[in-house]
């Protein structure tokens, strides 16, 4: 794969915060456009440091970061289509949840009509529509992350930065949106990438896994996801998932050593 | 229905019992000490004493809420400017903001008569003394509510390329309303205090006649009864305001955040 092919590209990053913490040492990336990829790592190897990399939210301190070709903050401006999934639904609370929704298409400029219709659009296809003038207040935990992932598929994105959004929801529902957020990918094809603690949820999600080692995040492993979409809750119980799971395991437990 | 009676009765009921226990205690306790008109006048003479002066009270009333009104009013405008120039420029929050708080130490109420001296012995000073009292709770409020963003949401507007104006318009302004709310309902009260205390260093010398010269008039003519009735007035004053301004403040919080849940499928 060469680098202008390539979604997203980075070579040899490094990310060092004010008071000298190195957070992510050489890391190198590239993700080809259309890939789901999760990055699992333990906690503090920098993980979400990447995301805000390659939303423009911080600037590397070595190496190079191109998405679409471009540096990281130039390309969000228009070079590609970008939306970020925070790990809380970070909704604001005094908008309609189709509002919220709505909030994207807002601050792009647009008519009123053309950015509700597609609110409700992306409601739909959470299976939200009905609580569309509901405050986010009145919603459940697994609700509002729901509300979370239409805001950011109302953009049509092309590339996708999920930031643990389900780590704080219970199994079932965590479970249930994985299959949501899977059927929704074979559909559109975005390039996402997906930040995880949980292994088997980033099994059952990628074509591909990038297992990181503790602080200073370096990468260790680069796993492919051979299984099939649509993916079902079905996979979760067959043989090969629990074997992958196992060997994304043992390779996360060499790097937090 | 009879439920909400039954709430309603929880509501008022109580404290109603309470001040009629505080009304006997009162006359009891000027019988049982035989305390004189002069220290403690009964509340039949408090009463009356306000019926006498009802025409002067019914003038004062309205004289020195308007002036508080007027402070307070003039206090949320220059409170919320103060607070958006401080979130929108950091250096001027960082080489003002400390002195806001210093100030907040001071006894402003010593500062009183150099206002009344400064803007007048009329409605002008009163006011002064008034926006002065009542308004540092709305630069605290405001500067906090603009400034204490949940980050994620700072970085959701910069990852969908918002513009300053978009951030400060559709997240900050929103996010500081309950601050402000808060903030309003602290300001609204001092600044009826503000009003007779500026009210009490005029004098009664001036054409501006509000609660706090009656009271003054009052105690210098030893007439107990008067002050009391002052005293009466001026804490209805205060109650009627704060809560307006307690029901505003829940109407708009209520429309803001969606509390009330009710009209969430009517627009």
């Amino acid at each position: 794969m060469i680098a202008s092919q390539a979604l997203l590209s980075a070579q040899d990053v490094a990310l060092v915060y004010r008071g000298g913490v190195r957070a992510l040492e050489s890391v190198s990336l590239e993700l080809p456009p259309g890939q789901f990829v999760s990055l699992v790592g333990p906690s503090g190897c920098g993980k979400s440091s990447i995301l805000r990399l390659v939303a423009g939210l911080t600037a590397p301190t070595a190496g190079k970061l191109l998405v679409a070709g471009e540096p990281a903050r130039r390309a969000r401006r228009g070079a590609v289509r970008l939306a970020f999934v925070f790990q809380d639904p970070t909704l604001l609370p005094w908008r309609r949840v189709e509002d919220n929704v709505a909030l994207p298409l807002e601050l792009a400029g647009g008519s009123r009509s053309a950015r509700m219709q597609a609110a409700r659009s992306a409601l739909e296809l959470v299976g939200l529509a009905d609580f569309a003038r509901h405050f986010p207040s009145q919603l459940s935990g697994g609700m509002r992350m729901r509300a979370s992932l239409a805001r950011a598929l109302v953009v049509q994105p092309e590339l996708l930065l999920l930031d643990e959004p389900f780590a704080a929801l219970d199994d079932i529902t965590r479970q249930k949106l994985n299959t949501e957020l899977s059927r929704l990918w074979a559909q559109r094809r975005w390039t996402g990438v997906f930040v995880t603690h949980n292994i088997a949820e980033a099994v059952f999600l990628s074509q591909r896994i990038i297992v990181m080692s503790a602080r200073p995040g370096r990468i260790i492993a680069d796993v492919q996801v051979p299984f099939e979409f649509p993916r079902t809750m079905e996979l979760r119980s067959r043989p090969e998932f629990a074997r992958l799971c196992g060997e994304v395991m043992s390779l996360l437990e060499r790097g937090s050593r | 229905m009879s439920e909400a009676v039954r709430a309603a009765a929880r509501a008022v009921l109580p404290p109603a019992v309470f001040l009629i226990l505080i009304v006997v205690g009162w006359q009891l306790a000027i019988v049982v000490w035989q305390l004189p008109p002069y220290l403690v006048p009964s509340p039949q003479d408090v009463w009356a004493s306000a019926q006498e002066h009802a025409a002067d009270l019914g003038w004062a009333i309205p004289l020195t809420g308007a002036a508080a009104l007027t402070g307070f009013g003039l206090s949320l405008v220059c409170g919320t400017l103060l607070g958006l120039v401080f979130s929108q420029f950091k250096w001027v929050q960082r080489s003002i903001y400390p002195y806001a708080i210093f100030l907040q130490t001071v006894p402003i109420v010593a500062v009183a008569p150099l206002l009344i001296l400064w803007f007048g012995y009329g409605f002008q000073g009163v006011v002064a003394v008034s926006f002065i009292l009542s308004l540092f709770p709305i630069i605290t409020a405001a500067t906090s509510g603009l400034t204490q963003i949940d980050p994620n949401l700072v970085e959701l507007f910069a990852v969908h390329n918002a513009t300053r104006l978009q951030e400060l318009l559709k997240l900050r302004l929103p996010n500081a309303v309950p601050y402000l709310v808060t903030g309003a309902k602290i300001s609204c009260g001092l600044a009826v205090i503000g009003a007779i205390v500026g009210e009490i260093y005029a004098g009664f010398q001036g054409e501006h006649i509000g609660l706090g010269t009656l009271i003054t008039r009052a105690n210098a003519a030893l007439d107990t009864s008067y002050v009391f009735a002052g005293v009466l007035g001026s804490t209805l004053l205060s109650i009627a305001i704060f809560a307006t301004v307690s029901v505003l403040g829940t109407t708009i919080l209520a429309r803001w955040h969606g509390a009330a849940g009710r009209d969430s499928t009517t627009r």
